[in-house]
């Protein structure tokens, strides 16, 4: 089974994160944790919360979280796609999703998720990562602790350093 | 100066251990090209044409004297024995190997000096004023509230990955633009309303491919919030800004697509939420950055002493270096001296290991300890007594950077242009030079008066060209080198964009167009009227005539 950092452990990873191509080819499973694109989730969010498993939305690039704002109650996870890393929208997202939307299930990191970034993505409020499948992901988790000294609030802690 | 706490120098050191980390794991294959390009760029390292080219931030252009020496320091160590003062107030070194940078930013960060976001997609050094904290007209320092824009700015875990780099300056003068807000992505202007200090922030200016200057979008933002601000316009930028096209990727081009009242109420939606919230500055926290920034121990002395007016009297040399190189302070019986680092022959900004220890040792006798950088590529000692500034002079005069030309035509900026830079279409430094050498009379420079002039050798505009009065940037013609001229660029009073003056020209006609363009403002000028002054009365067509007369 594949692993994922989660709240600063490696653990196995339950959920399958489906993309348009495997759902327009296969359908959708009708067991087990599944997690859909946005477009997927609008247009099936009954005939999904009533399968037989967990379901998370995961956000592209452009894809803001105001277009779940009203979902999340019904969502343990949240993903959020970097296709590539350099793409730094997903920190804005992710902030977004925590401190504007009060979000408190599982923020995951999917994509182009690598060692080097995965401080800055902690800190605006990813509690899990799904690090680049040919990355140690053991090597990866070196990466959550880059940093003992913050000048901002964030997402964990919304106090900036002039406030501790 | 700000002077470290303990958190900001344990900060730093982890800064260095992460990019040792970065740079072992890139130099064994464990980080691919792609992958390091970002984090090594956002330590100020970028692979030029001979060896990377390492960029050393210099917050708001402030220096001391041991900093000075620990740059003199990675200069000999590490570099060919010198290194440059860039237009944003930064050091860099052209000669580094990769292999050493770790060590060079550990010996940097002895002396609280780093590289950190010097460069890449990131919020960069924050800029101001060189004369910030003595020139009388300003409202208020306005570098305790760089500091805390670039506290807020260090690693700031959600604008690591913007569309494209981000620069912001912040000025405290009225009514004048020695910072060059209007030409930054951010530009911050210090007011005062009720007693209250404010600020009016300025987005969407700046230079490069498709320059253009800033929109006011917040008219008045009260300080406690202006972090909050600050934020909100990044996070719409960070959101929405282009991310396909790196021409069309800086926020200037947003500001632009959306308009500055769109942009306005996507920035103020942000802002409403963030507002009063945790970021608030604390009337603690900004006392506690102005007591870095408290004015020095100055002297209780009178402004024009006896020792100065004779020197002035007797001397004329040293008469002329005051009247251009002298800058009034608001400290009565002090002044702020600016050292040309213009020397002909040389690359405008550069400084050799020996001269950074001299001007280490002379902050340390004559101004506190301290020195600045200027975004037109010079230093400054800031404080000096005037009954000093002749004794100041000889010395400075003996190492060479006492050349009477501040603000005058040789006292040009140039960016390091094709001689060193991977990105120019063209070299900038011979331009400079032959214009120095043609005009190398001092009485007439002096008749001359105010030019600026500005080099850059790509469209990048690192050399500032659209808002030199005089602007020359490098273009690239089926693999020649030609410049194109623009005129009426303004970085002084206002920024402003110059106007190109017609087709590119070859490198040999760059100095007899510029002689033809000064020969037609000296026919023309009225009494007391700058180069610039003219040009604005006359328009450009008079200017382009003679440039591409045929038969002068």
């Amino acid at each position: 089974m594949p692993q994922i950092i989660k709240d600063g452990v490696v653990v196995d990873d339950t959920w399958v994160r489906l993309s348009n191509e495997q759902i327009d080819q296969d359908g959708i499973p009708e067991g087990g944790d599944i997690i859909v694109p946005l477009s997927v989730w609008q247009a099936q969010k009954d005939a999904l919360l009533k399968r037989d498993g967990a379901v998370g939305v995961c956000l592209a690039p452009g894809e803001e979280p105001a277009a779940i704002a009203a979902d999340l109650d019904q969502l343990p996870l949240v993903a959020v796609d970097f296709p590539a890393f350099k793409d730094g929208r997903g920190y804005s997202y992710a902030r977004e999703l925590r401190t504007r939307f009060g979000y408190k299930g599982e923020l995951r990191a999917v994509g182009d998720v690598l060692r080097d970034q995965l401080f800055y993505m902690h800190r605006v409020g990813f509690n899990a990562f799904a690090v680049r499948a040919d990355r140690d992901i053991h090597d990866a988790l070196n990466g959550l602790k880059d940093f003992s000294v913050t000048y901002q609030g964030d997402a964990n802690d919304p106090r900036p350093i002039y406030r501790r | 100066m700000y002077v470290y706490r303990p958190h900001d120098q344990q900060l730093l050191n982890e800064r260095v251990a992460q990019f040792r980390d970065q740079t072992r794991r890139y130099l064994d294959g464990q980080l691919s090209n792609d992958e390091f390009l970002p984090l090594r760029l956002q330590n100020g390292l970028y692979i030029q044409r001979y060896a990377p080219m390492l960029r050393v931030s210099v917050p708001y252009g402030m220096l001391s004297s041991t900093q000075l020496r620990a740059l003199a320091k990675v200069a000999r160590q590490w570099d060919k024995g010198y290194c440059h003062v860039s237009t944003r107030q930064n050091i860099q070194y052209n000669w580094p190997a990769l292999e050493d940078v770790p060590d060079i930013l550990a010996a940097l960060a002895n002396v609280e000096m780093h590289a950190i976001q010097t460069s890449g997609n990131c919020i960069r050094n924050v800029t101001t004023d060189e004369f910030a904290g003595i020139n009388g007209k300003e409202i208020e320092d306005p570098r305790p509230w760089c500091e805390i824009i670039r506290q807020w700015a260090t690693f700031n875990p959600e604008f690591a990955y913007l569309p494209r780099k981000f620069k912001i300056a912040v000025n405290a003068v009225p009514d004048e633009d020695p910072a060059l807000i209007g030409v930054h992505d951010i530009g911050v202007q210090v007011l005062q309303r009720d007693g209250e200090t404010g600020f009016r922030v300025l987005a969407g200016g700046g230079l490069g491919r498709t320059p253009m200057t800033g929109e006011v979008i917040g008219e008045f933002v009260p300080w406690p919030h202006l972090l909050a601000y600050l934020e909100a316009i990044l996070r719409v930028y960070n959101k929405y800004g282009n991310r396909d096209n790196k021409y069309k990727a800086r926020i200037k081009i947003l500001v632009k697509a959306l308009g500055a009242e769109k942009f306005r109420a996507l920035t103020e939606a942000e802002f409403a939420e963030l507002k009063d919230g945790p970021m608030t500055l604390t009337a603690e926290e900004v006392d506690a950055m102005r007591s870095h920034f408290s004015a020095p121990a100055y002297d209780a002395i009178d402004d024009q002493p006896a020792a100065l007016q004779e020197a002035l009297a007797s001397d004329k040399a040293f008469n002329r270096w005051y009247h251009t190189n002298v800058s009034r302070h608001r400290q009565a019986g002090y002044a702020a001296v600016t050292l040309t680092l213009k020397k002909t022959g040389r690359a405008p900004g550069d400084i050799t290991d020996e001269e950074l220890e001299a001007v280490a040792d002379l902050a340390d006798q004559f101004s506190f300890g301290e020195a600045r950088t200027t975004h037109q590529q010079n230093m400054v000692l800031g404080d000096v007594r005037q009954d000093q500034l002749f004794t100041l002079w000889q010395r400075l005069d003996a190492l060479g950077f006492a050349t009477p030309n501040l603000k005058l035509l040789t006292d040009l900026v140039a960016c390091p242009g094709g001689d060193f830079c991977s990105l120019a279409n063209a070299k900038s430094l011979p331009i400079a030079e032959d214009i120095q050498r043609h005009f190398e009379d001092m009485d007439y420079l002096h008749d001359l008066g105010p030019i600026d002039v500005n080099i850059s050798g790509c469209m990048n505009a690192c050399g500032h060209h659209h808002i030199g009065h005089i602007g020359i940037l490098g273009v690239d013609k089926k693999g020649r080198e030609y410049y194109q001229i623009t005129l009426g660029g303004r970085g002084d009073k206002v920024s402003r964009i110059g106007e190109k003056l017609g087709p590119s020209f070859d490198t040999e006609q760059v100095v007899p167009i510029i002689a033809r363009l000064i020969d037609l403002y000296v026919e023309q000028r009225q009494p007391g009227e700058q180069f610039i002054d003219t040009y604005e009365r006359l328009g450009i067509e008079p200017f382009k005539e003679r440039a591409y007369a045929t038969d002068h």
